[in-house]
């Protein structure tokens, strides 16, 4: 390959901070200054892709601490990696955190989303637009900075609406919750650095994956070890890997991250292939509108996600884990960061796990703001370097995954259901919850209750007592979105519905990742499905016609639809078919879920009558 | 003492793998393993719609023109990249399948300007019965501003389809070039060169690869665009010459489209074992130099215009 590169050169600045991640480049064909005598000898052609891995890394370093990414900034690690200018360009700009373009140092995203948007969100944003003028408008501030906003899709602080990210050049970003305007504006003209509080979530009797957080100190390894901490593991570890993947298989733990699959399948497949490497993955890229249970464990309790994924690594023979965490979760980066370094002092991460003779190790990836980054083999290109685009499948990731290697893709909490699974045995995890679905489930309560949050109950309690136990009150519920943005919203006559895998699936929905948004007597669902389909619009990879361009021909028709009101001459019937039409070449044709799941909510909002009564069509 | 170079004698071939037995459609097929599904349709006669297929790349599988319904799937499949396995049971014409084809025919159709595309594509909205018209005249399109930044070829990004064909004939299926990328995301995503630098100031070695392999005429000759833009493009009246290049010893075949005594474009035939139809530079746009021109750096467009006039042709709507 022979690249070529312009000869934009990089700040002082921008060289600094990726040197610091990448190393110095020792010749001028990766980008030094000086021209040394080898150079003068050998041209470093054809060079090795290996490095291209990093690339995503170096693109969040220099939009971490400039602000964004320039010509300079890109060539220069273009050169060290040898990556085609073009093709980084591609990557840099599918994702929405990273900026090809100059802006302020200082840009807040604030949630416009379903969780936040008629829970205070619409109030914030006004506020801010007054302040800052519209979104995207650059503002001076007093202390000679500058800063933007923009709205934003959700940012998994649902059960604390309304919510801000922001971004902040050059120092730690920030998170805000319960967000009043003041409070934002302080944020962006730099009199406070912003923050969220750590967060205990509603105790409800028989806790198990939920137990430490909030209760023992997330940043100490200690206290984690004397909260029972690491035991899990040591069983593991007598066992040995096929009877860890014995006990997971009799727990008949399914995933959590929306498809339901059976972890232990996963799990015998990789460690199936004769030859190595293998790889771990824990999706912790939770991007689901609605959904904030992942962030909770990675902040409250980030050994136990440690410690889970060194069990899965030890069981399926994978000497290398990853974790992909989406950017706008800053605390539990931190968090799961400050525990990997604990571990591997302690000698729990790293080579030769507790005097073992077995090597695990994780490396941290933060997403950049892509939702379909959640779709596993999305995520693994992502992880690889390239813009993060589906791949099609088969082949799947347990025979052709990470690098091309077998991978085993379980998200956060599927992975910490691990330690009680090992801590009691498959068997005894079995016993609770159904049969079908076992273990406790994690459901993220949020919208018109008293106390939204993360709750952990046994599989099968009945929505109604859910929405009940957050205080919710079921009589005044107009509707709930279940599953998310890509799941569907049930009626006030759908409450008596088991909370699991196999009742959701014969009443023809999902749990998704546990999303249980509950709308009130007062709630606009007009609002509400325009704002999912905008999400599928604004989220789509835009690899696959049926996804790419329906996504906006179904905003397009639900804007028509709700205009011209469901009754006015056929025009909602008309609109209302087409939307059904687009649904089903979506879920019939587009590449990934992404695509399949985009019409479901406002089609089941259509099909409840919740956005006005129409004639159903012929 | 000879010292006859030892010639390692040829292993020997592989054992054929058993033929894969399906069903198309009712009919019972028999195709070598490793066959995909649109190959085995093509055995058979059927025709099936491609947009972003090539037979001299890689499956992009992105289009989603040429699904088929495999039993036991929960979701049509592309035919173009899955593979046939024992007892499939395929259909290429039920309900479902004509669905998503005219669907997507539909969605494209109303959002990008498919008036160059060819006239299979053309054959193929009608045989669907693809009504791109019923989305509005406010649906949103691609429409924007054609780039015209050197002398040998446009991009009409209005006409793209996004197809991933130019980047992967331009990146390492072919060219190994990397000039240009798909940028951004979703509906805006497309296709681009870094900062969006003109191909001039990109990587670009101006091989004409991208263009042999563009479906709707998004990226084109400049003879090419400028005869369509005054109506006189007329395919009717072109003969294409095959010959063999002259700036080296490779060997690639040459297919010259020629309309009025003059060289209008240059293609290289994609069943051809040499170029697979790609070409380079020289190959693709070194040819002034047979037609004898004054002036050949800038007249042989004026020329073509000129005797197109002189002929008092009119070709008509271009497509």
């Amino acid at each position: 390959m022979d690249l070529t590169f312009s000869d934009a050169e990089p700040t002082a600045a921008e060289r600094a901070v990726i040197d610091g991640l990448l190393g110095a480049p020792d010749s001028v064909w990766t980008g030094a200054e000086q021209r040394s005598e080898q150079d003068l000898r050998v041209a470093r052609t054809g060079r090795s892709r290996e490095r291209r891995d990093e690339l995503l890394p170096a693109f969040d370093a220099v939009q971490s601490a400039i602000g964004w990414i320039s010509e300079g900034a890109l060539m220069h690690i273009c050169r060290q990696l040898g990556v085609p200018p073009a093709e980084a360009y591609g990557v840099a700009t599918f994702y929405e955190l990273l900026s090809v373009t100059e802006q302020p140092p200082r840009v807040l995203h604030v949630c416009d989303d379903v969780g936040c948007r008629g829970f205070g969100g619409t109030e914030l944003i006004a506020g801010v637009e007054e302040h800052f003028g519209p979104e995207g408008a650059v503002v001076q501030t007093s202390d000679g900075e500058s800063a933007t906003w923009h709205r934003s899709p959700c940012i998994g602080q649902c059960d604390r609406a309304p919510a801000c990210y922001a971004q902040l050049a050059g120092t730690d970003d920030a998170v805000l919750v319960e967000t009043g305007t003041d409070e934002a504006v302080a944020v962006l003209t730099g009199s406070s650095p912003g923050g969220a509080p750590d967060v205990l979530p509603p105790q409800v009797e028989g806790m198990r994956l939920l137990r430490r957080v909030g209760v023992v100190d997330p940043t100490d390894l200690d206290a984690y070890r004397d909260a029972g901490g690491y035991a899990a593991l040591r069983r593991a570890v007598e066992l040995g890997p096929d009877r860890v993947i014995e006990e997971v298989k009799a727990s008949g733990l399914r995933g959590r991250g929306g498809a339901a699959f059976p972890a232990h399948v996963k799990w015998s497949a990789v460690a199936a292939h004769a030859e190595g490497p293998r790889y771990l993955i824990c999706n912790a890229d939770e991007s689901e509108p609605g959904t904030f249970k992942d962030r909770t464990i990675m902040e409250g309790d980030p050994f136990a996600l440690i410690e889970a994924m060194t069990i899965a690594g030890f069981a399926v023979g994978a000497e290398q884990g990853y974790i992909y965490i989406r950017g706008e979760y800053p605390i539990a980066t931190a968090r799961l960061r400050g525990a990997m370094q604990a571990a591997r002092t302690a000698g729990m991460l790293g080579e030769d796990v507790l005097g073992e003779g077995f090597s695990f190790d994780i490396d941290l990836r933060r997403g950049q703001g892509a939702y379909i980054c959640g779709e596993e083999t999305a995520l693994m290109n992502s992880i690889e370097g390239y813009r993060g685009e589906p791949r099609s499948k088969p082949p799947f990731p347990t025979d052709v995954g990470l690098f091309g290697r077998p991978t085993v893709v379980n998200n956060v909490e599927t992975l910490v259901n691990v330690l009680p699974i090992l801590e009691e045995g498959g068997a005894a995890f079995a016993r609770i919850g159904t049969d079908d679905s076992t273990g406790t489930r994690l459901f993220c309560l949020s919208g018109a209750v008293d106390t939204p949050g993360v709750y952990e109950v046994e599989s099968g309690m009945i929505l109604r007592d859910l929405i009940s136990l957050a205080g919710g009150e079921p009589a005044q519920v107009s509707a709930v979105l279940l599953g998310g943005a890509a799941g569907a919203f049930v009626g006030p006559g759908d409450l008596d519905l088991p909370l699991t895998f196999e009742d959701a699936r014969s009443a023809g929905l999902g749990l998704g990742s546990g999303v249980v948004m509950v709308f009130g007597p007062s709630a606009d669902l007009g609002d509400a499905t325009t704002r999912i389909a905008r999400f599928f619009r604004d989220e789509s990879c835009g690899q696959c016609v049926p996804c790419r361009v329906g996504t906006v021909r179904v905003e397009e028709a639900l804007g028509r639809f709700l205009a011209a009101g469901p009754r006015a001459n056929g025009a909602g019937t008309r609109e209302r078919r087409l939307i059904e039409e687009l649904d089903l070449v979506m879920k019939d044709a587009s590449i990934c879920g992404l695509g399949h799941t985009a019409g479901t909510a406002i089609r089941s909002a259509l099909d409840l009558g919740l956005l006005g009564k129409s004639e159903v069509p012929a | 003492m000879s010292t006859h170079p030892v010639i390692p004698r040829r292993p020997p071939a592989p054992p054929e793998p058993p033929p894969v037995s399906l069903t198309i459609d009712g009919q019972q097929v028999d195709v070598p393993a490793g066959t995909t599904l649109l190959d085995a349709c093509h055995r058979q006669q059927i025709d099936t719609p491609t947009l972003c297929y090539s037979d001299v790349l890689e499956p992009a599988a992105a289009c989603r023109v040429c699904v088929v319904e495999v039993e036991g799937s929960r979701t049509l499949v592309p035919s173009c990249a899955r593979k046939v396995e024992d007892g499939m049971v395929v259909q290429t014409n039920s309900e479902r399948v004509r669905h998503s084809r005219r669907m997507v025919l539909e969605l494209l159709g109303s959002s990008v300007d498919m008036s160059y595309a060819s006239s299979e594509i053309i054959d193929w909205t009608q045989r669907y019965e693809a009504d791109p018209d019923r989305y509005g005249e406010a649906a949103r399109t691609v429409e924007q501003p054609a780039k015209i930044d050197n002398a040998l070829y446009m991009r009409d990004y209005s006409r793209c389809i996004t197809c991933y064909k130019c980047v992967d004939a331009c990146g390492e299926q072919a060219q190994n070039t990397f000039a240009i990328t798909v940028a951004g995301r979703g509906f805006e995503a497309g296709v681009s060169t870094e900062y969006d630098v003109a191909l001039g100031d990109s990587a670009c070695v101006f091989c004409g690869n991208c263009i042999a392999v563009c479906p709707t005429g998004a990226i084109m000759f400049s003879s090419e665009h400028q005869l369509r833009e005054e109506g006189l493009w007329d395919e009717d009246v072109q003969e294409v010459t095959r010959t063999v290049c002259s700036f080296c010893g490779v060997g690639c075949n040459l297919e010259l489209h020629v309309q009025d005594n003059r060289i209008v474009k240059v293609t290289s035939p994609q069943d051809h074992e040499v170029t697979s139809g790609h070409l380079c530079i020289k190959g693709r746009f070194g040819y002034d130099y047979v037609q004898n021109l004054p002036d050949p750096m800038t007249t042989p467009i004026d020329d073509v215009l000129a005797a197109a006039r002189a002929s008092g042709r009119d070709g008509g709507p271009t497509r």
